[in-house]
């Protein structure tokens, strides 16, 4: 890849009537990165998020993701992504190896290698007994987990979560991130939203946006020490405080 | 194109394991069929006859028998008193008043002028002119009798066969059954009525739950992303069809004089505006309450107008004019004039033409509407 970054953002901009959502926002994610989207509820994250998956046309600014411009080339950049959202993106009335299938075969992926693939992810997450049970059956924890994975099925290079953990206990976030590191050691960057400080930490860098802009871009330990706090919860107040 | 096999087999799953889906199905137009049949039915029988009968005389009564042996007529209450009569058809409790004058029987056979008097309740004006074409004919007819058996005694000979006698043949629908109009109608409208809702239900859904979202993110094309939303209908459409023309044969016994297979083809045209109109509901609301009631806002004003209920002749002229732009009138015709007519692709082309053009332009409309970016 002639490029070292997976995403770079130049002034990117996005208005609803005379509102700005996102004001000028501008950062490049490396390749395999794992890189943490912070903000408040409304500091603009999902609008951002939504612009560089191509479901919303930025107003100004440059994007490209995984080599793509977001305005000109949104379908190339839609084959080279994946995505998985706050609301569920798995169909309730589907089974856990319906939806693999299908989303498989929606992204082009031969038969054959659905099938395979749908094995080794079933081994991988221990649903193996759960293959033809309804979605909507299954715990919040496994249906996220499964998300993820469904994401990353197709070998995206980037993956684009979006608070891909609300409303689980502490071990289930934790062992949904460990498929993330899993997948960032792949060579898959990840780029992920939460309102989860601690796990701001697992990130290698991260971002905080206050009112559609970035006020603080870094390492988390970096921001730590800029801004002289404890943990992240201190750093993030301090900013969205102002 | 292989994209598009992975949507119909994501939607098949979805639609039959929704329980809801195959009482709709089968149930649904046995239903229609039964009761919007006999419903809407506008044949006028049984019409309530109040008998006044002032003369009390032997012919007044053979006027009266001749009314009784009519299918149209039904002899509920008879009393002397105008003011009776009048309160009966007040409350709406009779529906044809008639009064015999005393001196009918002996003016009648001195060959003097005599009257007698029919009143119809024209509250429902379709059923009071019927009330009293019928009644006028049915005393028409007991003229004639009279006149036939009477022949010797009168002291004028009437004109042998000088009469004229209207004798009517129905074509196309011989016994005037209603219901053998009324059935392909109804079959119109069960299939418009799969096809519309289900359609831009569906889609809208997606938007609700929000898994329309995480397809606009995948590379999927919108054109097979339609084109796999509106197969599946498309299909469960035209098997309901099948299956309304099946109940509509045992039940009925309709006639099916045409080709079915042309009768089919022009069922999938007209399917497509149909299933065109939905999906454009679905590109323009956000809420499956929203397509609903957008899909039924539109269905009613379609349904009226297709001369369905009432005859597009007896529209007003500016009602007659929209009713060119509605589809359900195409596809009614198509169906009537071919099952019960029997007409062929020459009689039918128009329609088709139509029925095309629409489908273009409702399903290119909605194509164009349709956005995977906001």
């Amino acid at each position: 890849m002639e490029n070292e970054f997976s995403i770079e953002v130049r002034d990117l901009t996005k208005m609803f009537g005379g509102f700005t959502a996102v004001d000028h926002i501008s950062f490049e994610v490396r390749h395999g990165e794992i890189f943490g989207f912070l903000g408040a509820n409304g500091a603009g994250k999902t609008t951002a998020i939504r612009m560089l998956c191509g479901l919303s046309l930025p107003t100004s600014g440059k994007a490209e993701v995984a080599g793509y411009d977001v305005f000109r080339k949104p379908e190339m950049v839609k084959r080279n992504i994946g995505y998985m959202s706050q609301k569920f993106s798995l169909y309730q009335d589907l089974t856990v190896s319906e939806n693999i299938y299908f989303y498989g075969g929606i992204y082009g992926l031969k038969r054959k290698v659905i099938f395979q693939k749908t094995e080794e992810l079933l081994e991988k997450l221990d649903l193996k007994h759960a293959r033809n049970t309804l979605i909507r059956d299954i715990p919040l924890g496994w249906k996220q987990k499964l998300a993820f994975s469904v994401a990353i099925l197709h070998d995206p290079q980037i993956v684009f979560l979006d608070e891909p953990t609300g409303g689980v206990d502490p071990i289930t976030r934790r062992q949904f991130w460990d498929l993330i590191y899993e997948a960032a050691k792949a060579g898959v960057t990840i780029f992920v939203t939460t309102h989860y400080m601690d796990e701001a930490e697992y990130c290698n860098r991260i971002s905080i946006m206050v009112d559609g802009r970035i006020e603080a871009l870094g390492p988390p330990a970096e921001l730590k020490t800029r801004f002289q706090s404890q943990d992240m919860d201190e750093v993030f107040v301090k900013l969205a405080r102002g | 194109m292989r994209t598009i096999y992975f949507i119909l087999f994501k939607e098949f799953r979805q639609i039959f394991r929704n329980k809801a889906m195959l009482p709709i199905i089968f149930v649904m137009p046995v239903i229609q069929l039964i009761i919007l049949a006999y419903a809407a039915d506008f044949e006028v029988k049984n019409l309530k006859l109040f008998w006044i009968d002032k003369d009390q005389s032997q012919l007044s009564r053979q006027l009266l028998s001749k009314f009784e042996g009519s299918p149209y007529f039904r002899l509920t209450q008879a009393d002397m008193s105008r003011e009776a009569a009048e309160t009966a058809m007040e409350r709406d409790e009779v529906d044809v008043v008639l009064e015999v004058p005393a001196g009918f029987e002996r003016d009648f056979l001195a060959e003097k002028k005599t009257q007698i008097q029919l009143t119809a309740n024209a509250i429902d004006g379709v059923k009071g002119g019927f009330a009293s074409a019928y009644g006028q004919a049915v005393i028409r007819d007991f003229y004639g009798d009279f006149l036939e058996e009477n022949a010797a005694r009168l002291s004028w000979q009437p004109p042998s066969g000088g009469t004229i006698n209207i004798a009517s043949a129905n074509w196309y629908n011989p016994e005037m059954d209603y219901k053998t109009y009324m059935v392909p109608g109804v079959l119109a409208l069960l299939v418009t009525m799969i096809g519309a809702f289900l359609s831009s239900m569906n889609i809208v859904r997606e938007k609700e739950l929000g898994t329309i979202e995480q397809l606009n993110v995948t590379p999927l094309k919108k054109t097979h992303f339609i084109a796999g939303k509106l197969i599946p209908f498309w299909a469960i459409a035209i098997f309901e069809l099948a299956f309304g023309l099946v109940i509509a044969k045992i039940l009925y016994d309709i006639p099916m004089l045409g080709n079915l297979f042309l009768l089919f083809g022009l069922s999938a045209v007209y399917l497509l505006v149909v299933l065109g109109l939905g999906l454009f509901i679905s590109t323009v609301t956000e809420t499956q309450q929203q397509a609903m009631f957008i899909s039924w806002f539109i269905l009613v004003i379609f349904i009226f107008l297709s001369g369905l209920f009432t005859a597009i002749e007896n529209m007003p002229p500016w009602a007659q004019q929209l009713t060119y732009i509605n589809p359900i009138r195409y596809f009614i015709e198509i169906l009537r004039s071919l099952l019960l007519k029997g007409s062929g692709w020459a009689e039918l082309q128009q329609q088709f033409y139509i029925l095309l053009g629409y489908a273009v332009l409702i399903n290119g409309l909605a194509i164009w509407r349709y956005r995977k970016r906001s």
